[in-house]
C-alpha cells in the first residue's frame, strides 16, 4: 500500500459484544482512500457486524471508527457522510425509481429540482434511465440492484459500503456486476467497503481484502496475497481449493524444512518463523500448482497412482494416491493439455513440483 | 390458478360440503334479507307484504321519529370519527412500539393488555367504564360515549395496523437513515406511507365498532343522549315499525360500503 494515500475507513481495537457473545474480538484495520476492499468470511464471522459498525446501524461495544481522521463511532448513521447498498436494496416500494434516487440527495438539503436532475444523471450511469418512473416492483433482481448502488452514489459517499449486494442475482447476472461494481468504483473514485462470503468474488473485485473467522481478523491482502501465501489453515482452506496436508517437520537448513508426509514421502518447503522442527503442522499446496509425469521432476517429486479425473469444465481435476500416504488434488487446465499429460486411473505416476508451491501454515 | 392441484384432498370435494355451506350462509344471511326486503314493503305491518314502496325511508326522514332519529344519527357519526381517529392515532403508535420498540421487557404483557379488551365481554367492559366515570364523578353525556368508544376502539385499529407493520422489513428505514433522514423523517416518510393500509383498515374498523356499539354506550351515555343503537332499541320497545327495517338497512348500507373500502384498501398496494 502506497504510504501517501489517506486512509479512509480506521477500525481500532473494534470489540461488539450482544450479552455475553463476542461478535468481533478486538478487530484494527485501515482501509485505504480510493480502495476497494473487501471483508471476506463464512456466515457469522462479524463482517456484517463489523459494516453495520462502519454505517452506524450497531454501536461499537469498544474501540473507536475514524473516518478521514474523523472519530465516527458515536454520531447516528445520517450524520455519517457513508452510503450502503443493503443485501436486499431496502428500495423504498412507494416512491418511484428516480424518488427513490433523489431521497438521499433532497434529506441532505438539496432542492426537489436539484435533486431529480442529478438523480437522473445516476440513472444514466447506471443505464436505467427509461424505468425512472416506475416503482421498484416492477424492475428485476439486476436492475433493482443497480437502482440501489444509484441512490448509495447519489449523495457522493465518502465510502460506499456494500452488504453482499450480489447474493440474490444469478451466476451470469453476478459476473456482470462484479465487473460493473469495479468499473463504478474507478470511475467515482469512492472507497467501496464490500462484505462477501464468496471467495471468488472477493478475489475478483478487491485491490485487498481482509479474511474474517469467528469474529477474528484472520488475514489482511491483495488476493494474490491471501491465494499464495495463506498465514494459517482457515485462509488455506476458506480461500480456493486446496490440499491440506499433517505433515511433521523433520529438518531446518539453510530458510528450507523438511518435512515428513506420512508412509516415507518427504517434500521440502521455505521455513515459515514460529514452526521449527519436530512440530505438526498442515502444508497447502495448491492442486493447479502440481504437474504429472512418468518420471521424476527435478524439484519436488511425489510417487503415487492415478485414482480418478474429474471433468470440471476448464480444468481436470486427477485425484492421485501416494503410496501408503495421503491422497492429492492435481489440477490441470485443458488448454494445457498438449504440454502436460492426464494418466488413466490405475497409472503408476510422479506428482512433479517447483519448490515453494507448499506452504507450511500456522494452525 | 394451479390447473394441476390434485382435488382429492380439495375440501369441495367432502360429502356434505355444499349443504353446510348453504346451511351456514342461510342462517347468517336469512335474517338481513328479509329486513332489507320489507324495508320496502308499503304495508304498516312488517309481515305482510303489500306492495314495494320507500314510503319507510321517506318516514325515517319526515315522520313523527324523524328529529330523533336524525340528532341520533349525527350523534353517532360524529362520535365515530372523533373516537376512530382518536383510537387510530393512539394505535399506529403503540404499533410502532410494539414492532420497532425491539425485545423489551413486558413486550409479550403490553400486547396481552393491548388485546384483551377484545376477549373480555363487552357486558363487563360496560359496567367497569360505567363506576369508573360515577367514581370520578364524570357527568354522564357524549363525552363520557367518546372516551368509552375512543378506548375500546384501540385494540380493533391495532390489529390491522400491527399486522401490517410486521410486514414492513426495517430495513427500509435503515436506508432512509443512512441516506441522511432523521429519525422523525425516516418515520413520515418511509414508514407511514407504507403503513398507510393498515391504518385506514385500523381507522374503517374502529370507526364501524363505534358505530353500531350498543352496550357500552347504554351504560355511559346521559339522559337524553342517543346514538342510532341506543335511538333503534328506544323505538323497538314501543313496538317493532317498518321504519326501524329501513334505518337499519341504511344502517347495513354503510357498514357494507366501509368492509368494501376496508377491503379495497388492504388490497391496493401503493408500492405498485
Amino acid at each position: 500500500m502506497p504510504l501517501d494515500r489517506e486512509i479512509a475507513i480506521d477500525v481500532r481495537n473494534a470489540v461488539k459484544r450482544y450479552g455475553d457473545f463476542t461478535a468481533l474480538k478486538q478487530i484494527s484495520l485501515s482501509i485505504m482512500d480510493n480502495e476497494f476492499f473487501t471483508l471476506l468470511g463464512p456466515s457469522g464471522c462479524g463482517k456484517t457486524t463489523l459494516l453495520r459498525m462502519i454505517a452506524g446501524f450497531e454501536d461499537v461495544t469498544q474501540g473507536g471508527i475514524y473516518l478521514y481522521g474523523d472519530e465516527i463511532e458515536n454520531l447516528p448513521p445520517n450524520q455519517r457522510p457513508v452510503n450502503t447498498v443493503f443485501q436486499n436494496y431496502a428500495l423504498f416500494p412507494h416512491m418511484t425509481i428516480l424518488d427513490n434516487v433523489a431521497f438521499g440527495l433532497e434529506m441532505r438539503g438539496s432542492s426537489k429540482a436539484d435533486a431529480r436532475k442529478r438523480a437522473g444523471e445516476m440513472l444514466e450511469l447506471v443505464q436505467l434511465s427509461q424505468f425512472a418512473a416506475r416503482k421498484p416492483s416492477q424492475l428485476s433482481g439486476g436492475q433493482q440492484q443497480r437502482v440501489a448502488l444509484a441512490r448509495a452514489l447519489a449523495p457522493q459517499p465518502k465510502v460506499l459500503l456494500l452488504d453482499e449486494p450480489l447474493s440474490a442475482l444469478d451466476l451470469k447476472l453476478r459476473k456482470a456486476m462484479q465487473l460493473e461494481l469495479k468499473h463504478l468504483q474507478r470511475e467515482t473514485g469512492i472507497t467501496f467497503i464490500f462484505v462477501t462470503h464468496d471467495q471468488e468474488e472477493a478475489l475478483t473485485m478487491s485491490d485487498r481484502i481482509a479474511v474474517m473467522s469467528a469474529g477474528e481478523l484472520q488475514q489482511l491482502g491483495s488476493p494474490v496475497d491471501i491465494y499464495e501465501r495463506p498465514h494459517n489453515m482457515f485462509v488455506a482452506d476458506f480461500i480456493g481449493e486446496t490440499n491440506l496436508l499433517e505433515v511433521s517437520v523433520d529438518k531446518i537448513e539453510a530458510g528450507r524444512a523438511i518435512c515428513h508426509l506420512g508412509g516415507g514421502h518427504e517434500l521440502t518447503c521455505n521455513e515459515v518463523a514460529g514452526i521449527g522442527v519436530g512440530s505438526n503442522v498442515h502444508m497447502s499446496i495448491r492442486p493447479e500448482r502440481l504437474f504429472m509425469s512418468d518420471q521424476p521432476a527435478e524439484g519436488e517429486s511425489l510417487h503415487g497412482r492415478v485414482k480418478e479425473n474429474i471433468f470440471v469444465g476448464t480444468d481436470i481435476s486427477t485425484i492421485v494416491a501416494l503410496d501408503e500416504g495421503p491422497d492429492f488434488i492435481v489440477r490441470t487446465s485443458n488448454s494445457d493439455r498438449g504440454n502436460k499429460r492426464i494418466f488413466e486411473p490405475g497409472t503408476e505416476m510422479f506428482i512433479n513440483m517447483e519448490l515453494g508451491a507448499a506452504r507450511l501454515l500456522v494452525d | 390458478m394451479a390447473a394441476a392441484k390434485s382435488t382429492r384432498f380439495d375440501i369441495k370435494s367432502y360429502r356434505g360440503f355444499k349443504s353446510i355451506t348453504l346451511l351456514c350462509l342461510f342462517i347468517l344471511y336469512a335474517p338481513l334479507v328479509v329486513v332489507t326486503i320489507y324495508s320496502f314493503n308499503a304495508s304498516n305491518s312488517i309481515t305482510t307484504w303489500e306492495g314495494a314502496s320507500f314510503h319507510w325511508y321517506a318516514d325515517v326522514f319526515t315522520g313523527p321519529e324523524s328529529e330523533k332519529f336524525k340528532s341520533a344519527a349525527f350523534n353517532s357519526f360524529v362520535i365515530a370519527i372523533v373516537a376512530a381517529t382518536l383510537a387510530t392515532t393512539i394505535a399506529t403508535l403503540a404499533a410502532t412500539g410494539m414492532v420497532r420498540g425491539g425485545k423489551f421487557r413486558l413486550r409479550a404483557l403490553s400486547f396481552g393488555l393491548i388485546s384483551l379488551p377484545l376477549m373480555v365481554p363487552e357486558i363487563v367492559t360496560a359496567v367497569a367504564t360505567l363506576i369508573f366515570f360515577n367514581s370520578i364523578g364524570f357527568d354522564r353525556g357524549t363525552m363520557t360515549i367518546l372516551l368509552a368508544h375512543t378506548a375500546f376502539c384501540i385494540p380493533f385499529a391495532y390489529l390491522p395496523i400491527s399486522a401490517r407493520m410486521q410486514g414492513i422489513e426495517d430495513s427500509y428505514e435503515q436506508a432512509a437513515m443512512d441516506l441522511y433522514a432523521t429519525k422523525r423523517q425516516a418515520f413520515t416518510k418511509i414508514l407511514l406511507p407504507l403503513m398507510m393500509p393498515g391504518i385506514i383498515s385500523g381507522f374503517i374498523l374502529a370507526f364501524i365498532v363505534s358505530l353500531d356499539d350498543f352496550i357500552i354506550t347504554n351504560f355511559v351515555k346521559g339522559a337524553g343522549v342517543e346514538t342510532l343503537p341506543t335511538a333503534i332499541f328506544g323505538s323497538v320497545k314501543q313496538g317493532i315499525k317498518p321504519n326501524i327495517m329501513a334505518i337499519s338497512t341504511m344502517l347495513l348500507g354503510v357498514s357494507v360500503l366501509m368492509v368494501t373500502i376496508s377491503y379495497l384498501v388492504s388490497k391496493s398496494d401503493n408500492t405498485k
